[in-house]
């Protein structure tokens, strides 16, 4: 691969502006993987999904498939899912229980956490191999760490730990488990896996831009606004329904209710666009009242209401993670090619809660993640519009600058937009973009924030 | 018969339903979806039906399990409404269809013959935008004789790929 200059990647960014080459340019691309999903903390998954020894799950960095394991010990362990002999992928379910790993090809054995336990045949090989040399396993990623439960893997052996790389969004993580009355979330209900034919770094670019619903997603809030009461519901629908009405909420609303909030490192939440009591606090709603009672009972009222009065939208975690603890809502965006994607998205059980909880946080994930929704499916269409007219050089210069003027600092070392819809978290997600793009070595990331901010202000034209 | 309900013995054909007229019927309905005829398919369907499509294979519950589609009636009417929406992006072009419905069997019947549950194959060609896409696998119908005509009470589809990821769907199944 031809190598591309700091120079040539830092001209890709101008103060509001990036060029298409970021989106649309494969050397770019293949460059991403090697200098961001080869460097940032990756989410590879919850603790939920492999409780017991033996269990594992497949995820993946970037394009490298990895499986999440539970070790003998109780050992959490990421290995890439490949076989030190010929490198066949030795796993090819979604998850399991398992004793060990074997190779369909010759019989390679290896132990839960990647060490090659047996071969046949091993008299064949030349002196100089080694079975016990660690690079002859299903070798280790080299950084693995949870916050609470939630764990990332990082490719790069140097830079900064979990907790530094996230920062303040670590409070985005309490905020989704400190929900569950006994404190604990549990991955449950199933998963989908959507795709569109356009560029990875687009999704969370939307995911906190609350000017488009209004436009995008006109067809599913006009439905949903001339829809009657009367029909017949299950009680199912409610929650789309309501969620289709408020996504009509007028540019005023958007502009001054909502709030966004971004951080170092690429990282972002929108604050909550609802003021439906019974769609996000749920106050009236019987099934809500429940639930209520039992935080109570367990957290006591000033708890419970600090927890409650907590509300965010969705909570970005540069490069590709973003969830919604309000209705325990994950998503990670896999990078497939230039202008390939795959979303893979995660529902959470809240442990101790009623059961209808999880109900809502199901009938809530089909109508935002659902492939067949009626919301999702406008936002893949505009993806892949994108992916079609980047194939054109006729707009060079893409525009990320509204609410430049404005950018405010944030009391916890971030930077917020003045209104909500400004476009500040595509910003901070570029400035990430170029640390990890023209940083010497992997790894050699910028932890503290805030100083792009005053850098952006002294070359304002 | 309860002898409290009324009996209104000539409202309703007395004759079962037959795996030819359950046929009959899943023809209709899938031409009146290639069609785009949304508004008279959502006609099919009693006040109280769901249309489900689920996201697992062999998924027992809507409820605690994602589903590609469910929809109570109150969301398929929503549904079926944004389908004539002008500024249905993801339908701009529209999708062009073709169903084939075969192997159909009823499954279970009612006692008095008028409500049966129908199992059939289905394989749906969409065609958009210079990509066409193939899906294929099981309906099962749960029909109800009316005075006047057949009705959807719930209709389950199960996609072959149901798991696989997907680029939206938008025309239903």
């Amino acid at each position: 691969m031809t190598p591309i200059a700091g120079e040539e990647i830092r001209a890709l960014v101008r103060p509001g502006r990036v060029h298409r080459r970021v989106y649309a340019d494969q050397a770019i691309f293949n460059l991403e993987l090697e200098r961001i999903f080869g460097a940032a903390w990756i989410y590879v998954g919850h603790e939920s999904q492999i409780k017991n020894p033996g269990d594992f799950v497949a995820t993946r960095i970037g394009r490298k498939p990895l499986l999440l394991v539970r070790d003998a010990e109780g050992q959490i362990r990421l290995i890439h899912n490949q076989c030190a002999h010929r490198g066949s992928m030795v796993v090819a379910s979604d998850g399991g229980h398992t004793d060990e790993f074997r190779c369909c090809y010759h019989g390679w054995t290896y132990h839960l956490d990647g060490r090659l336990k047996a071969a046949p045949l091993l008299h064949g090989y030349p002196s100089h191999f080694d079975p016990k040399n660690p690079e002859v396993a299903m070798r280790r990623v080299p950084r693995v760490a949870s916050y609470r439960g939630f764990v990332f893997g990082n490719l790069a052996q140097d830079g900064p730990s979990l907790e530094d790389f996230l920062g303040y969004m670590t409070t985005s993580f309490d905020d989704m488990i400190d929900r569950a009355p006994d404190g604990e979330l549990e991955v449950a209900g199933g998963n989908f896996k959507h795709t569109y034919k356009s560029n990875w770094k687009l999704y969370l670019e939307n995911l906190c831009d609350a000017a488009h619903p209004l436009f995008v997603h006109q067809s599913s809030i006009d439905a949903a606004q001339a829809q009657s009461d009367a029909a017949h519901s299950d009680g199912s629908g409610e929650i789309a329904i309501r969620q289709m009405r408020q996504n009509g909420a007028p540019y005023s609303f958007w502009e001054a209710k909502v709030g966004i909030w971004t951080y170092p490192n690429g990282h972002s939440f929108l604050g909550d666009y609802h003021d439906d009591a019974k769609l996000v606090a749920a106050l009236d709603d019987p099934m809500f009242r429940d639930y209520v009672a039992v935080m109570e009972a367990k957290k006591g009222k000033a708890e419970t209401k600090r927890i409650l009065d907590t509300r965010r939208w969705n909570s970005n975690v540069y490069p590709n993670l973003s969830f919604m603890s309000q209705f325990q809502q994950l998503r990670v965006v896999h990078p497939v090619s230039v202008n390939e994607t795959v979303v893979h998205t995660y529902t959470f059980r809240l442990k101790g809660a009623p059961a209808k909880m999880f109900e809502n946080a199901i009938s809530f994930a089909n109508v935002v993640n659902g492939t067949g929704s009626l919301v999702l499916t406008d936002d893949l269409e505009i993806y892949t519009r994108i992916g079609f007219g980047l194939l054109s050089a006729g707009a060079e210069w893409l525009e990320i600058g509204r609410g430049y003027e404005g950018d405010l600092a944030d009391e916890h070392g971030g930077r917020r937009g003045k209104n909500s819809t400004s476009e500040v978290y595509i910003r901070n997600m570029m400035d990430a973009w170029l640390d990890l793009m023209t940083a010497d070595k992997p790894g050699a990331q910028r932890v503290a924030g805030g100083g792009s901010m005053v850098q952006a202000a002294e070359i304002r034209p | 018969v309860s002898s409290s309900a009324p009996v209104r013995a000539s409202a309703r054909p007395t004759v079962a339903l037959s795996v030819a007229e359950c046929e009959q019927f899943l023809i209709h309905e899938a031409r009146l979806l290639d069609e785009a005829r949304f508004d008279d398919w959502l006609a099919l369907f009693t006040d109280d039906a769901w249309y489900w499509v689920p996201s697992q294979p062999n998924q027992d519950n809507p409820r605690d399990t994602i589903s590609l589609i469910y929809d109570d009636r109150r969301l398929l009417e929503t549904r079926v409404r944004r389908l004539a929406s002008p500024r249905i992006y993801s339908q701009e072009p529209r999708s062009r269809t073709s169903r084939m419905i075969g192997n159909v069997t009823i499954e279970a019947v009612d006692a008095d013959g008028q409500g049966c549950t129908v199992r059939s194959k289905f394989q749906l060609l969409e065609y958009r935008r210079e990509e066409q896409r193939a899906f294929g696998g099981t309906y099962f119908h749960r029909l109800v004789r009316t005075s006047t005509s057949i009705q959807i009470a719930w209709k389950r589809v199960d996609l072959i790929n149901c798991d696989a990821p997907h680029e939206g769907l938008v025309v239903p199944f």
